[in-house]
C-alpha cells in the first residue's frame, strides 16, 4: 500500500530502508525510524482502535508516551505483549500489532453496538444496577468485556537485568534544557547521567525548528551533542524512561534493548543521584467539545512531530483549534509543507497579535473567539462545526460554520510534566497565568528546568537549566520561578453547547477511559467534589496512560461546574511509574535458580550419587530419604529408621546452626538468654535449652556445647540458625552493652554428620581419631575436641533419634571427605546413610519436641515440659515476665502430650483436631491439634503427638481426632513412645 | 432516589440531570450524642448501623479530608474469613456474610465477587500447617475446600509446576473474594445520610475537649462538637489522635504496598495467596492484576512505598506465574496500617471514658468493615462490648491473651 | 530506597539495613517486681509518632553493628545517627 500521507521530504527516517508490516490484519509498509504509529499515519490508517467502555473508533490522537486511543498488542505466543501505545513501538521488519479489545478489528468491531448502550451507562452505573438478582449473574459478561489486550499464556523466555548507578548529577529528559543542564554539570566536572526515553537525542528540538540561542534548534542540537560526546563524566541513556522518583534521589528507570533473544530485552537502572534535574518538558492538552474523539482529531504539538521526526503529514486539509498561541507554529509549519489549513480556531480575540498577522500572510484564515462545537464523520473526520464563543465558553447560538476537513489540531494549553517532582514528594499549585500546574514546593534535593517548570521561553528554558546544571555540584541549586512568554488567555475548560439545546454526553475528557464531560457533571451532583473522589467515581485517569492529557482538563471542568478555581479543586497525587513497566524488568535476574537460591551441603554431590532424594528445608537442600529402585516413600523411610534402630546410621546434618558465645561475660549472657540453668554446665559437657522470646513464646531449641569457660557453641534449628544470631547481637549491642561477649555464626564453618545406632561407637572408633568415646571418657551429653588426619574435629554425644549418637564436626571443606568416609565403613558395620524424613520420624517415635511443628506462634515453655525447670531457676532471662501474665497461667492452655488412636492401627493425620467425645457437628470449639504423627516402624503402630487443651492433666482420657469430617477415637497419652527411660541413650 | 435498572433507564430519559448527591455533605453542630473520628468504611458503617441497628438519631462522622479516602481506598480489595482461631474466625465470618448481603442492604452495588480464595502450601511443612487450618475453619463452621495440585493447577493454569515452589496442597474458601472498594465507603455514606447521619468532609480533629480520664467532645478545625460517645477509626493514624486524650496505644503505623498491572483480558479466576512468596494477586473486573506482598520494613505515615519491596513480589509473582512477566506495572500505591503486635484488631472502650477504638487492623481492615461498623454500633449504642468483639479489648497486651492468627496458623494477614 | 550512612561503613542503600524499631526502651525487671501492666507497656507500647522518630537500626549486611536514628516518618529524612546508649537528640522545626 502507498504511503499517501508521507510527505516528500523530512523526518529522521532512512527511505532507502522500507519496513514490511502487518496491523489488524492488513499489510504496510513504513520506513527504518519509523514508530508505528507515524507509519500508520503515513499509509492514511484513521481508525487504529476503540474505546475502551463504549468501543467507539479511535485514530492517533498524540505522537509520544501520552497516547490515549491507539493500544495495541504486538506479536503472539509467548513473546506477545499487550497495551503497547504504537507511539511508542519503534518499528521492525515483520512487526505485526493488532488493537486490542475490538473483534474482528478496530476497522470494523462487533462491540461497537455499545455505543447504543451509552445513554444508559454514563459514569458510575454499575453501582446503581446489577444487583438482582445478584453480582455473579453479570460479572462474567462485564469482566469480558473489560480488559484491554491479552496475557500470554506460556513463560517469557526473555531476560532482563538491572544496573545500579550512584552520580552528582541525573538529567532526565534530553531535550534543550536536558542538554544545556547536562553540558553544564558535565562541564563543572560532576559525574552526570543523561537519560532519554526516545531513541534520539535532542526532544522538541527535533521538531519545534525555530531559533534557540540564535541557531535554527537542529544545528543548536548538534552543537550539544558534539559537546557532550567529547564528555567523559557524561553517560547518555536513550530509550530509557525514568519512572520513579523514591526516597533520598533514588531514580528509578527502564531501558529497553534491542531484544534480539540472545541479550536482555530490558534493563532496569536504579540510580543514585545527588542532584536530579528534571527536564521533562510539557504535555498538551486536549479541548474538550462534543464528538471531539472522532479520528482525525489530533494534539497540534503532534502534527508538529509527526511532520518533522517523520515526514509524515496528518491530513490534507486541517483545521486548527486552540487557546494559546502555540499552535500557530504548527499552522505554519503545516503550510510549509503544503498543507491546506483551513482555518486557525482561536477562543481568544486574537486580533491583529503578531502570531495571527504571520498566518494570515500565509494565507492562514484565524477566527477570534471561535471554538468547535462538533465534529462530522464516520470512520474519521470529515467535518468540522465551529461556533463563537464568549470568555465563559459559551458557544453563541447563530454564528455555526461547518468547515470540511480531515484533520482537527487541537491545543488546550501545556501542562508541565511533573509526574516524577510529584512522586519525589513535591507539592503542585495551580499558575492562573500559565493555566497549569506548576512545581511549588520541593522536598528532595531535584529541580525542575525549562517548559517542565513552566518556562516556556526556549531561551529562558535553557539558560536557566544551564544554570541549574553548572550549580548541581553544589549543595543548593536555585529553583527557577514559572514564567510564561506565551499569552494563554484561556478562559474556560469545555465549550458550553446547552446554549445550542445540546449536551455534553459525547464532550470527552478522557480519552482512554471513556469518561465525558457530562460524566464529570454527573459526578459532581452527586457529591463527588473532591478530586480524589471524581477521579475514582468515574474513572478519569485511572488507566493505562494514567491521566496525562485528561487531568488537568478534568479538574479545570470540575472547578467551572463549582465554581472554584482549578488550585482549590486540587489535584491527586501522581504515583509511580510514570510510563508502565515490564514485571521481567522489576524482577530481573531474581527468576528461576535466582530466585531464593537454595544452599547447598559440602557433601551433595555424595548424597546425589547415593540416590538421595533431595527437597528444600528452609532454603537447604537436604537429602530427605535415600530411595531405592521403585521403592515408596513410606518402605524408605521405614528401612531406613528399622536400620538405625538395630545396626545404625548417618545423616549430613550440616544445616544445624552453630553460633560461638565467647568472652568473660559468655555464660552470664547465656544464663539470660536460655530458660534452662546455664551456670552449672561444666566444660566439655552439652545442654538441651530453650530459648523464649520477650513475649514468652518458644523460639528455639537445640543443644548448648562449654568448650571453655568463657566459650560455648549455642546449637539452633537450621531455619532459625540466622535469625538466632541477630538476635543475640541485638541484646549485647542495644540492651546489655555492659556484657564483654563476641557473637559469630559459625553455622557453615563445621559440617557435622550425624552418627547414630548402636553401633555408631564402633564406626567412629573405626574411623580415628584421637578422642576417647568410651562411655566413661564421653557420656551423653558430652562433647571432646581432637583431631583426625591433622584435620580439627569436634564429637558431640547426642541424639535425636533415640539411640546411641553422636555428631561428629569437621571444617567445612571437610565436610564431604568426612561423609564419604563414614559411609564407606558405615558398610562394614550395615549401617546407611538415612534422610531428614526418617529423623523426623525417629524423634516422633521418641517423643523429643521440634520447635516449629510442635509448637506455634502461642506456645511457651510450660506448655512443652519446661515448667519444672523455670520453677528452678532464679534468675530472670528473655521472656521469663510473660511466662508469668494471667493469660500464661490460665489453667486450659494447650499442652504438648503423646496421641494414640485407640483401635491402635488408625493413623492420625497430621493438622487434625481434637474435639470432645460429645463431638456432633462444627461449628464447635477446638481443643487442640496434631503436631506430629507418624506410623512407626520400630513400634508397628501409629503414635502422635500434639497441643492439648489441659492435656497433661487429661492423661488417658479418651478423644476424637477431627480431620475433614471424619472422626477417630484416639487417647492422650505420654509424649515418650519408644524406649521411655532413655536406656538406649546410654549404652 | 432508590437505584435500579430502570431508575437508571429513567434517568437516562433527562441526560441524567436529575440524580442527587449521593450523601449530604453536612455542617458541624455543636453537639452529638456520637461522634465518629474517620470517614472511611469502618467509621460510616459504624454510622450507619447506629442509626439503622440502634435509632441513634444524632451522630456525626468526621472526615479529614474526603470519605474512603484512607485505606477503604488503598488495598487490595480481599473480602474473606479463612482464619484459624475461632474468635478471628466468628468476626470475620460475620463480616463476610454481611457483605454477602451488602448491596441489596445499601441498594449500591459493591461487586462482592465471590470467586473463591486459594491459599498454597508448597513444602511439607507447609501442608501441615495447612491442614491445621483447614481442619480449624471447617470446625469453625466456614465452608472451605481442600485442593490437591490437579484441581489447584485447574484453578490456575499458569501456574508454574516445575518451579523453584511446587504445590503440594490449596485451601480453597469458595465465597471469598474481592470487592469494589471505593462502593463500600459511598454505598454505607449514601445510607448513612439517607438516616440522618451527618458526614462532614474536611473537618480534621485536632484534640479533645474533657479531661480527668474523660471526653466530652473534639475540637476540629471547624471548632469544637460536643459528644455523648467518641469512636476513633482512623487506621493508621490512630495513635496521633489517640495520643491527643493521652493514650498511648500497642500500635505502630507501616506503610502497605499494593499494585496492579495493566488491564488485560480474564486470565486469573481466583483470588490467591502463598504464604511462601508472601504475595497475592487477583484479577479486578476492569482486568487489572492486583499484587500485594510485604510491608515496607519500617515505622512509616508516607503514603508511598519503596521499590525494592515490589522487586521482592513481582519475583515471587514470577516464579508462580511466569506468563506475567510481560505484563507491565501500571500503578503503586501504599496505605498506612496500623499495626498491632497478634495483627488482630483492637475493638471497643479503652481507658479514656466516653473514647471508643476501632484499630489494630493492621492489613487486614477491608474485609471487616460490616462487621466493625455493625460491632461497634451495637458497643456504643447499648453500652455492652458485643460478644464478637469482646476477645479483642485492648487489655490484652496487659494479660497476655493475644489474638495471634498468624503464629497459631502460619498464614500471613 | 532510603540512604543511610552507616557510622562504620558510610552510605549505604536501605536493603543493607534492618530497622529494630523504637529506641530508647528500658527494659523492666527483674521478672518478679514487674507488674504486668509495666510489662505490657514495656512490649507493646509505642510512640508512633508522625514526625521524628527515634529508632535502632542494624547494618545486617555490611559491619552487623546496631546504631540509632532520628527519622522523620513522613519525608524519611534523616537527621542524625548517634550510638546506642546515647539520648535521643533534641531536633528543631523543620520537614
Amino acid at each position: 500500500m502507498k504511503q499517501n500521507l508521507r510527505h516528500e521530504v523530512g523526518g529522521n527516517i532512512d527511505r532507502s530502508q522500507p519496513i514490511r508490516f502487518r496491523f489488524d490484519g492488513r499489510d504496510y509498509t513504513g520506513f527504518a525510524g519509523d514508530t508505528l504509529a507515524s507509519a500508520l499515519l503515513a499509509n492514511g490508517v484513521r481508525v487504529t482502535g476503540r474505546s475502551f467502555k463504549y468501543h467507539r473508533p479511535r485514530g492517533l490522537m498524540a505522537a509520544g508516551f501520552e497516547e490515549a486511543n491507539t493500544i495495541v498488542q504486538l506479536g503472539s505466543g509467548s513473546r506477545t505483549v499487550p497495551n503497547l501505545r504504537a507511539t511508542q513501538i519503534e518499528l521492525s521488519e515483520g512487526l505485526d500489532a493488532k488493537a486490542v479489545n475490538c473483534w474482528p478489528n478496530a476497522r470494523f468491531d462487533i462491540f461497537s453496538l455499545f455505543r447504543l448502550f451509552k445513554p444508559f451507562w454514563p459514569a458510575g452505573f454499575y453501582y446503581k444496577t446489577f444487583m438482582a438478582p445478584n453480582w455473579k449473574i453479570w460479572e462474567p459478561a462485564i469482566r469480558h468485556g473489560a480488559g484491554l489486550g491479552v496475557s500470554p499464556r506460556s513463560a517469557d523466555p526473555d531476560v532482563y537485568e538491572k544496573q545500579h548507578a550512584s552520580v552528582d548529577v541525573i538529567v532526565v529528559g534530553a531535550g534543550p534544557s536536558g542538554l544545556a543542564a547536562a553540558i553544564a554539570a558535565g562541564e563543572s566536572g560532576a559525574t552526570v547521567m543523561l537519560l532519554d526515553d526516545k531513541p534520539e537525542l535532542g526532544g522538541s528540538c527535533l521538531y519545534e525548528l525555530g531559533a534557540i540561542e540564535g541557531d535554527p534548534a537542529i544545528v543548536w542540537k548538534e552543537r550539544q551533542l558534539k559537546v557532550l560526546a567529547t564528555m567523559a563524566n557524561v553517560k547518555i541513556l536513550t530509550r530509557t524512561t525514568a519512572f520513579g522518583y523514591y526516597d533520598h534521589n533514588h531514580l528509578l528507570a527502564n531501558e529497553l534493548l534491542p531484544g534480539n533473544g540472545k541479550d536482555s530485552r530490558q534493563r532496569l537502572w536504579k540510580i543514585r543521584g545527588r542532584q536530579i534535574i528534571l527536564a521533562t518538558g510539557a504535555l498538551e492538552r486536549p479541548m474538550v467539545f462534543p464528538n471531539n474523539d472522532r479520528p482525525g482529531v489530533m494534539l497540534a504539538g503532534a502534527a508538529l512531530q509527526y511532520l518533522h521526526r517523520f515526514g509524515v503529514l496528518t491530513g490534507k486539509r486541517v483545521i486548527i483549534a486552540t487557546n494559546n498561541d502555540s499552535a500557530y507554529e504548527v499552522a505554519v509549519e503545516l503550510r510549509r509543507a503544503g498543507v491546506d489549513v483551513a482555518l486557525i480556531a482561536d477562543t481568544r480575540d486574537v486580533g491583529y497579535s503578531s502570531v495571527a498577522t504571520r498566518v494570515r500572510s500565509m494565507g492562514v484564515e484565524v477566527a477570534s473567539r471561535t471554538t468547535p462545537t462538533d465534529t462530522i464523520g464516520t470512520n474519521g473526520l470529515c467535518k468540522v462545526e465551529l461556533h463563537q464563543v464568549d470568555a465563559e465558553g459559551r458557544a453563541l447560538p447563530g454564528t455555526a460554520r461547518l468547515l470540511a476537513a480531515d484533520t482537527l489540531l487541537v491545543s488546550g494549553g501545556w501542562n508541565p510534566t511533573v509526574h516524577l517532582f510529584s512522586q519525589s514528594g513535591g507539592s503542585l499549585r495551580f499558575d492562573d497565568g500559565q493555566k497549569a500546574f506548576v512545581p511549588d514546593r520541593y522536598v528532595q534535593s531535584g529541580v525542575l528546568v525549562g517548559a517542565a517548570a513552566g518556562i516556556d521561553k526556549r531561551d529562558a528554558a535553557v539558560a536557566t537549566a544551564r544554570e541549574a546544571g553548572a550549580n548541581a555540584g553544589g549543595k543548593n541549586i536555585s529553583k527557577p520561578a514559572a514564567s510564561s512568554s506565551v499569552n494563554v488567555g484561556q478562559t474556560f475548560w469545555s465549550v458550553d453547547v446547552t446554549t445550542l439545546g445540546r449536551n455534553s454526553a459525547k464532550a470527552w475528557v478522557d480519552l482512554a477511559s471513556d469518561s465525558t464531560e457530562s460524566d464529570l457533571r454527573l459526578a459532581a451532583r452527586e457529591n463527588f467534589i473532591s478530586v480524589e473522589l471524581f477521579k475514582r467515581y468515574t474513572t478519569t485517569g485511572m488507566m493505562t496512560d494514567q491521566g496525562k492529557t485528561s487531568n488537568v482538563n478534568a479538574i479545570g471542568i470540575l472547578g467551572s461546574v463549582l465554581a472554584k478555581k482549578p488550585g482549590d479543586v486540587g489535584t491527586t497525587r501522581f504515583r509511580p511509574p510514570f510510563n508502565p513497566i515490564t514485571f521481567g524488568s522489576i524482577a530481573g535476574r531474581n527468576v528461576d535458580n535466582f530466585y531464593r537460591p537454595l544452599r547447598r551441603l559440602s557433601a551433595h554431590e555424595s548424597h546425589v550419587a547415593l540416590g538421595a532424594k533431595m527437597e528444600d528445608y528452609g532454603a537447604w537442600l537436604r537429602p530427605a530419604y535415600y530411595p531405592q529402585a521403585g521403592e515408596a516413600e513410606v518402605a524408605t523411610l521405614r528401612r531406613e529408621v528399622l536400620a538405625v534402630r538395630e545396626r545404625g546410621g548417618l545423616l549430613d546434618y550440616s544445616p544445624l546452626g552453630k553460633i560461638l558465645v565467647s568472652g568473660p561475660d559468655a555464660a552470664k549472657f547465656l544464663q539470660r538468654v536460655y530458660v534452662n540453668n546455664v551456670q552449672t554446665l561444666k566444660v566439655g559437657q552439652c545442654r538441651y535449652g530453650l530459648m523464649l522470646g520477650e513475649d514468652g513464646i518458644v523460639k528455639d531449641d537445640g543443644v548448648l556445647t562449654r568448650w571453655s569457660d568463657e566459650s560455648f557453641v549455642v546449637g539452633t534449628t537450621s531455619g532459625m540458625a540466622d535469625r538466632i544470631v541477630d538476635w543475640l547481637e541485638e541484646w549485647l549491642q542495644c540492651e546489655w552493652l555492659d556484657l564483654d561477649v563476641t557473637v559469630e555464626s559459625v553455622s557453615t564453618q563445621w559440617a557435622t554428620m550425624m552418627v547414630a545406632g548402636p553401633k555408631s561407637r564402633e564406626l567412629l572408633q573405626r574411623l580415628g581419631s584421637d578422642i576417647d568415646l568410651s562411655s566413661e571418657a564421653l557420656p551423653h551429653m558430652w562433647a571432646r575436641e581432637g583431631s583426625i588426619a591433622g584435620v580439627p574435629l569436634r564429637i558431640a554425644r547426642v541424639s535425636f533419634t533415640g539411640e546411641l549418637g553422636f555428631e561428629v564436626s569437621v571444617p567445612w571443606s571437610h565436610g564431604r571427605s568426612l561423609w564419604d568416609a563414614l559411609v564407606s565403613i558405615g558398610k562394614e558395620f550395615g549401617m546407611i546413610p538415612f534422610g531428614l524424613e526418617s529423623l523426623l520420624l525417629m524423634r516422633v517415635e521418641k517423643g523429643f519436641l521440634h520447635v516449629g511443628s510442635d509448637t506455634d506462634g502461642l506456645t511457651q515453655p510450660q506448655d512443652v515440659g519446661f515448667a519444672a525447670v523455670i520453677e528452678k531457676k532464679k534468675e530472670d532471662f528473655i521472656g521469663r515476665r510473660s511466662t508469668m501474665t494471667p493469660d500464661a497461667r490460665r489453667l486450659d492452655r494447650r499442652q504438648l502430650v503423646g496421641l494414640e488412636p485407640v483401635d491402635g492401627r488408625t493413623f492420625l493425620p497430621l493438622g487434625a483436631h481434637i474435639v470432645g467425645e460429645d463431638f456432633k457437628a462444627p461449628p464447635v470449639l477446638s481443643q487442640g491439634w496434631v503436631t506430629s504423627s507418624v506410623q512407626s516402624p520400630t513400634l508397628g503402630r501409629p503414635v502422635a503427638m500434639g497441643l492439648v487443651e489441659r492435656g497433661l492433666e487429661r492423661m488417658g482420657q479418651q478423644v476424637q481426632i477431627y480431620d475433614g469430617g471424619k472422626l477417630i477415637a484416639a487417647r492422650i497419652t505420654r509424649n515418650a513412645f519408644y524406649d521411655p527411660e532413655g536406656e538406649r541413650l546410654r549404652t | 432516589m432508590h437505584y435500579s435498572a430502570i431508575t437508571l433507564a429513567r434517568n437516562a430519559l433527562t441526560g441524567h440531570r436529575n440524580w442527587g448527591p449521593m450523601w449530604k455533605d453536612a455542617q458541624p453542630k455543636p453537639a452529638y450524642d456520637v461522634v465518629i473520628v474517620g470517614g472511611g468504611g469502618h467509621g460510616l458503617a459504624t454510622a450507619y448501623y447506629l442509626a439503622k441497628n440502634h435509632g441513634v438519631k444524632n451522630i456525626a462522622v468526621l472526615e479529614k479530608a474526603w470519605i474512603g479516602g484512607g485505606n477503604t481506598g488503598r488495598n487490595t480489595t480481599i473480602v474473606r474469613s479463612n482464619y484459624f482461631l475461632p474468635e478471628s474466625s466468628a468476626f470475620y465470618e460475620f463480616s463476610v456474610k454481611l457483605y454477602e448481603k451488602l448491596s441489596s442492604e445499601l441498594n449500591y452495588n459493591i461487586m462482592f465477587s465471590q470467586r473463591g480464595m486459594i491459599t498454597l502450601a508448597h513444602s511439607r511443612h507447609d501442608e501441615e500447617t495447612l491442614r491445621r487450618s483447614y481442619n480449624a475453619m471447617s470446625l469453625n463452621g466456614v465452608d472451605c475446600e481442600w485442593l490437591h495440585p490437579e484441581q489447584v493447577f485447574e484453578r490456575m493454569p499458569l501456574y508454574n509446576r516445575g518451579g523453584r515452589y511446587p504445590i503440594r496442597a490449596g485451601l480453597n474458601q469458595p465465597r471469598a473474594g474481592s470487592v469494589r472498594h471505593d462502593a463500600v465507603a459511598w454505598g454505607y455514606a449514601r445510607a448513612a445520610s439517607d438516616l440522618g447521619v451527618d458526614i462532614i468532609q474536611n473537618c480534621e480533629v485536632t484534640g479533645f475537649l474533657g479531661g480527668d480520664g474523660k471526653v466530652t467532645g473534639v475540637k476540629t478545625n471547624r471548632g469544637e462538637i460536643s459528644a455523648g460517645k467518641v469512636c476513633l477509626s482512623v487506621a493508621g493514624h490512630t495513635s496521633q489522635i489517640a495520643d491527643k486524650a493521652g493514650l498511648k496505644l500497642p500500635i505502630s503505623s507501616y506503610a502497605l504496598q499494593a499494585f496492579v498491572s495493566e488491564p488485560v483480558k480474564p486470565v486469573f479466576d481466583t483470588v490467591v495467596l502463598s504464604p511462601a512468596t508472601g504475595v497475592y494477586l487477583s484479577q479486578t473486573d476492569k482486568g487489572e492484576l492486583v499484587i500485594g506482598g510485604a510491608l515496607d520494613l519500617y515505622p512509616s505515615y508516607a503514603q508511598r512505598g519503596n521499590f525494592h519491596t515490589v522487586e521482592g513480589v513481582v519475583a515471587g509473582m514470577l516464579e508462580m506465574f511466569p506468563a506475567f512477566s510481560r505484563l507491565r506495572l501500571m500503578r503503586q500505591w501504599a496505605g498506612i496500617v496500623d499495626v498491632v503486635r497478634d495483627s488482630s484488631p483492637i475493638l471497643g472502650p479503652c481507658p479514656v471514658e466516653n473514647l471508643y477504638l476501632n484499630c489494630g487492623f493492621g492489613t487486614g481492615g477491608f474485609k471487616a468493615i460490616p462487621a466493625g461498623g455493625w460491632t461497634m454500633a451495637h458497643t456504643l449504642a447499648t453500652g455492652e462490648v458485643h460478644p464478637l468483639i469482646k476477645p479483642f479489648a485492648l487489655d490484652r497486651f496487659t494479660t497476655g491473651a493475644l489474638i495471634d492468627e498468624a503464629a497459631a496458623a502460619g498464614i500471613a494477614h | 530506597m532510603l540512604l543511610i550512612k552507616c557510622p562504620f561503613c558510610g552510605p549505604r542503600d536501605e536493603t543493607e539495613f534492618r530497622c529494630g524499631g523504637q529506641s530508647h526502651i528500658t527494659r523492666p525487671g527483674p521478672h518478679d517486681v514487674v507488674a504486668d501492666a509495666e510489662w505490657g507497656a514495656y512490649l507493646y507500647t509505642r510512640e508512633n509518632p508522625k514526625g521524628w522518630h527515634f529508632e535502632r537500626w542494624l547494618h545486617a549486611g555490611g559491619c552487623r553493628q546496631w546504631f540509632n536514628m532520628a527519622r522523620h516518618t513522613v519525608t524519611h529524612e534523616i537527621r542524625q545517627i548517634y550510638a546506642i546508649g546515647e539520648p535521643a537528640p533534641t531536633i528543631g522545626e523543620g520537614s
